[in-house]
């Protein structure tokens, strides 16, 4: 079986990483080319990059801040953020980007996944779901930063999206992310059950004990964030404490 | 010869990071555009990403079959990565009816039910025969179709993901990775390196 991954995350705005809770209220964490290197040589799997610019003008950094992380890393890349068409993720994927994420566009217009996995391939077409609790159960996509809730049920949503062609789901918990509380293991769990493609769980590590959870409930890959950003732990000592757990990843 | 590593574009999606895993090895890089750049080559990759019947259009339309197939016939230094592994047999589950390159006989299956697919992650490379470039370690894999076994006339590797697939295939200085080793960390770039020193001169 493929092992397990542990996927350190940037969240990049106009070329610079920031970090900040339930996606507001931004922080500057650095320069994206050093720290993907660094994760990189903590034993990161992959790396994810997230523009989360909110101007055209920010967003144009991306394809550049792209190919100068590609030039230092020789691990997996995925990029996402604004990614709107085929001609988006091209350019992306020209760039250095190994796989592409789509989010709110292809809420907008499903078939878009279908586009990007048409064309090159599922291997490389994510779907980013951002995921909150419903108050009668269940979750809802929403999009905007999670200030606008589309009604669209969670688990259809991935069923849908897989069926299109995505190969991988991004999920995170927008009730959970930046909490630092531990990843929604409910979702997980649904979520994993829904579709066949790797699910990478992302939103409220803290711990090891956090990514293991979350490898229990199904995800095949856990994405971490802020703990790294914030000096508060390693990918090293993170893997290290997963290994003597009993979870075979990467050493 | 020339140190130039010539670069097939059967598809888009991973040519950025071949590139860029070669250029980290002091080795420059071009794409191909006519057939005759393959068959003069120094060093060919087939870097192919995407569906099985997409690439074999591609490489038909572009004249690329015959100095391709000759090229690997006869042993010299070429890489074949993911998909690129697929091509060199007969046909894919991925594409019914598309003719691969067809120099080993056999046809690439789907990963079974029972495990994530794709396979989007690290996994054991296992080495039980000899090989010139392949040592065990963690390689990064991105596949829902797999060779089962390795082809006679063929030193293989292979590892494990609902059961044991093939990881690689060698003869003389062809090396076809179904893994990429442009993702594969230090030990991807270690393999590369071998690849290319060992294959120096070869032409």
């Amino acid at each position: 079986m493929a092992a397990p991954r542990v996927i350190p995350c940037l969240d990049v705005d106009a070329g610079r990483v920031v970090k900040g809770v339930r996606f507001q209220g931004l922080r500057d964490a650095g320069d994206p080319v050093t720290q993907a290197a660094l994760y990189q040589e903590q034993g990161g799997d992959e790396i994810v990059i997230l523009d989360v610019s909110a101007t055209p003008e920010g967003r144009g950094h991306a394809v550049d801040t792209t190919s100068s992380v590609r030039e230092v890393l020789s691990i997996p890349l995925t990029v996402g953020g604004g990614v709107r068409s085929t001609d988006d993720a091209q350019a992306l994927l020209e760039a250095g980007a190994d796989k592409v994420a789509v989010n709110s566009a292809a809420v907008d217009r499903p078939e878009l996944i279908g586009e990007i996995a048409q064309q090159f391939g599922s291997q490389c077409t994510v779907l980013a779901v951002d995921a909150a609790r419903r108050e009668n159960g269940g979750w809802e996509v929403v999009v905007n930063g999670g200030r606008t809730r589309t009604g669209i049920d969670v688990e259809q949503w991935v069923r849908v999206a897989t069926d299109l062609g995505a190969g991988e789901i991004l999920l995170t918990s927008w009730d959970r992310d930046g909490t630092r509380s531990g990843y929604d293991l409910d979702l997980l769990a649904a979520v994993s059950c829904s579709v066949r493609v790797p699910v990478i769980a992302s939103g409220g590590a803290d711990t090891a004990e956090h990514l293991g959870q979350a490898l229990e409930a199904g995800a095949s890959a856990a994405l971490i964030a802020s703990i790294l950003h914030d000096g508060v732990t390693t990918v090293s000592s993170l893997k290290k404490e997963l290994l003597a757990s009993g979870f075979e990843v990467r050493p | 010869m020339s140190a130039d590593v010539v670069i097939v574009p059967t598809g888009l999606a991973n040519t950025a990071s071949i590139v860029a895993a070669f250029r980290r090895l002091g080795a420059e890089t071009r794409l191909a555009e006519r057939a005759d750049e393959i068959s003069d080559a120094g060093a060919v990759v087939m870097p192919g990403v995407g569906a099985f019947g997409a690439a074999v259009e591609r490489i038909d339309a572009a004249g690329w079959r015959e100095p391709l197939t000759e090229r690997i016939a006869d042993g010299r230094p070429t890489l074949a990565v993911c998909l690129g592994l697929q091509l060199l047999f007969d046909e894919s589950e991925e594409s019914p009816g598309a003719s691969g390159l067809g120099v080993i006989p056999g046809t690439a299956t789907r990963l079974p039910d029972n495990v994530t697919v794709p396979q989007l992650g690290w996994n054991r490379v296992a080495v039980d025969t000899e090989s010139r470039f392949v040592e065990p370690g963690w390689a990064y894999f991105a596949n829902s179709y797999r060779v089962e076994s390795v082809p006679e006339g063929w030193e293989g590797t292979t590892a494990d993901h609902g059961g044991a697939f093939v990881s690689t295939i060698e003869r003389g200085d062809v090396l076809a990775c179904q893994f990429h080793p442009e993702l594969s960390g230090t030990w991807g770039s270690d393999l590369l390196r071998r690849w290319l020193d060992g294959t120096r001169g070869g032409s």
